[in-house]
């Protein structure tokens, strides 16, 4: 089990801990420090923390544009996550990757993918990997309702079905693909294309994150054993925007209403009722003081030197033409 | 001395590989059955675990060589179809290739994407005829073009090898070449670095691939009226600029013969190149398929789009004048 996701509180500062995370990425948008934007996780937190709760601490995730809460909920080091937004030499990525593709192997995060759908393959790579090796991994892949759309997630599917590959397929059913209402964008279901491919499939409440870590936990389990993958479909919500700029452009495509009525089942809630008010007000001061450090760490950090701009392109030091040659 | 053909030296290099390394291991199309002969034999000697015959799944099946990159292995895709990489250029040019400097050099890619039959293969008309290493020069991927069976050899064990993502082309029309080869000479053949295959001191042609035969046929033609120099970048990228000024520095007049389509094929940058960094006497010349080729069936239509030895002959005259 990923370490300090073992008991009710500890899920409930995960939760707690991406929810502040993902408020402070939102309020250095606006002030201009994080260029580009977020698509902010909040709302879906209960989904990252539940799965990698799951999920030992050297299996392998791989995340999707939506991915701070699934990198935080892996484990990786919040000031160097939001240093990475903020484009930032000591970012997880050195300040070359950003909000869509935040990256830290040293936590088993194959990395964030910008591209929908297309880190399912990936998965599947990893997963036949650890099969070969007989490591015993095994490799979560989140995507949302908007790639069960992508034929690359199905060919995955039908790969990890066929070699029975230790492969957890999370999808995260925020009931939109941007703007696009999951029942007019979706024939059919999540759980039906899996079980098409053979592959045992269920849907979970996506707001209690218990729930989807008895569940992930025991695809988990199928998957360790050597038998073959799961699909769940985490039934969430995200209480914000698709991305930071749709505030600019004030799209609308969602009733007060529904999200009033999503907001009365926020995960945080939902767990934090589980834990003794002492403890989350506890819990909630030891986020707000470690967000508070991570800020000023990724605020106070240097910035990437432009001349390196093109460092880390190829793993052969191959050094390519500038743009301009004498 | 053996005869080795251009197609078998890509099949010893594999299995040379397979053999040297446990982490190398193969993906594709009826590559069990070695349906493009590049695989021939390696599925008995290696195993299911090592040589993977995959559903018709080319983009899925392009990234899971990512992902099994990413825990450490060293796969080699092999496409049945050139045009297939315009199918998998998201896997590749968008995921694979990304990968280092997104990741701030976390990870690398070492995948070797192969296509033996690259190009025209007369007959298989618009969807199986394309030859678009110019494309992937453009992005950036390393890319190499081998002429020869020992280059055949030498490239794809260095593609191998190499950490970052490599497209080997193997054109259609050197795959019947054979040479006489001392096997125990072969070896890995650096990846960037050009081969002068025929010294001259008029006009440097440059050539990739099976072009380098047509270049060296027409040299021949023109012995004793013009001295061609036949200069083959192997790698298409990156290119052995040093080596080409030294060519051009020695005849001062250039032609590339290029199976790309004309606009922003590796022609245009070559002579690009040559003219903003290196001194010619001439105005250079470039024979490419005509802009957006697409190949045409019948085999009359097929070749009239494709750079041919007497359009070269030509273009060494022109520049000559």
């Amino acid at each position: 089990m990923t370490e300090g996701l073992h008991t009710p509180a500890e899920l409930y500062r995960r939760m707690r801990l991406i929810r502040v995370f993902e408020e402070t990425a939102l309020r250095l948008v606006k002030s201009g420090d994080i260029v580009g934007g977020t698509h902010p996780y909040i709302g879906e937190e209960a989904v990252a923390v539940g799965v990698c709760a799951a999920l030992a601490d050297d299996d392998l995730i791989t995340s999707t544009h939506r991915g701070h809460g699934h990198v935080l909920a892996k484990g990786s080091d919040p000031a160097r996550m939001l240093a990475e937004l903020a484009g930032r030499d000591t970012g997880l990525n050195r300040g070359r990757g950003g909000s869509m593709h935040a990256a830290d192997v040293s936590v088993g995060i194959l990395g964030a993918n910008a591209i929908v759908g297309a880190a399912a393959p990936i998965a599947v790579g990893a997963a036949w990997a650890a099969q070969r090796s007989g490591s015993g991994k095994v490799v979560a892949t989140f995507f949302g309702d908007g790639g069960l759309n992508q034929g690359v997630l199905l060919e995955a599917l039908n790969l990890a079905g066929l070699w029975q590959l230790p492969v957890l397929f999370i999808c995260e059913n925020n009931g939109y693909a941007t703007t696009m209402p999951t029942r007019t964008g979706v024939a059919g279901t999540a759980v039906g294309r899996a079980e098409a491919f053979g592959i045992p499939a269920a849907t979970v409440d996506g707001m209690d994150v218990e729930e989807v870590r008895d569940a992930a936990a025991e695809a988990a389990g199928l998957a360790r054993r050597g038998e073959g993958p799961s699909l769940i479909e985490c039934m969430t919500y995200r209480f914000g925007p698709h991305h930071t700029m749709e505030h600019r452009i004030k799209l609308s495509y969602r009733t007060q209403e529904e999200i009033d009525e999503w907001r009365t089942r926020d995960p945080l809630d939902i767990q934090g009722r589980r834990i003794s008010p002492a403890i989350r007000d506890q819990l909630d001061a030891e986020i707000d003081e470690l967000m508070a450090r991570a800020e000023r760490f990724a605020l106070d950090s240097p910035h990437p030197d432009p001349a390196g701009a093109l460092d880390y392109l190829y793993a052969s030091g191959l050094v390519p033409r500038g743009g301009v040659v004498d | 001395m053996p005869r080795l053909s251009y197609t078998k030296a890509l099949n010893r290099a594999l299995g040379d590989e397979l053999e040297r390394d446990p982490a190398v291991c193969v993906f594709g199309e009826d590559i069990g059955a070695g349906i493009a002969q590049l695989t021939l034999g390696l599925l008995n000697r290696f195993g299911r675990d090592r040589v993977v015959d995959t559903p018709l799944s080319e983009q899925a099946f392009t990234s899971m060589a990512t992902g099994a990159a990413l825990c450490g292995l060293r796969p080699v895709i092999e496409f049945q179809i050139p045009s297939l990489l315009f199918l998998t250029f998201e896997q590749i040019a968008n995921q694979a290739h990304k990968m280092s400097l997104m990741t701030g050099g976390q990870v690398h890619v070492p995948v070797t994407y192969v296509v033996p039959g690259s190009g025209s293969r007369a007959g298989w008309a618009g969807q199986h005829s394309d030859h678009p290493y110019s494309l992937f020069a453009h992005v950036g991927v390393k890319t190499v073009v081998p002429a020869t069976p020992p280059d055949a050899y030498g490239l794809l064990v260095s593609a191998i090898r190499d950490d970052d993502p490599v497209v080997v082309f193997a054109p259609a029309g050197a795959m019947n070449v054979r040479d006489d080869v001392d096997f125990a000479a072969l070896g890995p053949v650096p990846i960037g670095q050009a081969r002068v295959h025929r010294a001259g001191t008029d006009v440097t042609v440059v050539a990739a691939g099976h072009l380098v035969h047509d270049a060296l046929a027409v040299a021949g033609e023109l012995d004793g009226e013009i001295s061609v120099e036949v200069f083959d970048p192997r790698s298409v990228y990156p290119f052995d600029w040093a080596a080409l000024a030294e060519s051009i520095g020695k005849t001062g007049r250039l032609v590339v013969i290029d199976d790309s389509n004309r606009s922003c094929g590796l022609g245009a940058e070559v002579i690009a190149t040559v003219c903003e960094e290196m001194a010619l006497v001439a105005p250079p010349k470039r024979v490419t398929r005509p802009d957006g080729a697409v190949l045409p069936f019948a085999l009359a239509l097929d070749q009239a789009v494709q750079p041919a030895r007497e359009q070269l002959a030509a273009a060494i005259r022109a520049v000559m004048k």
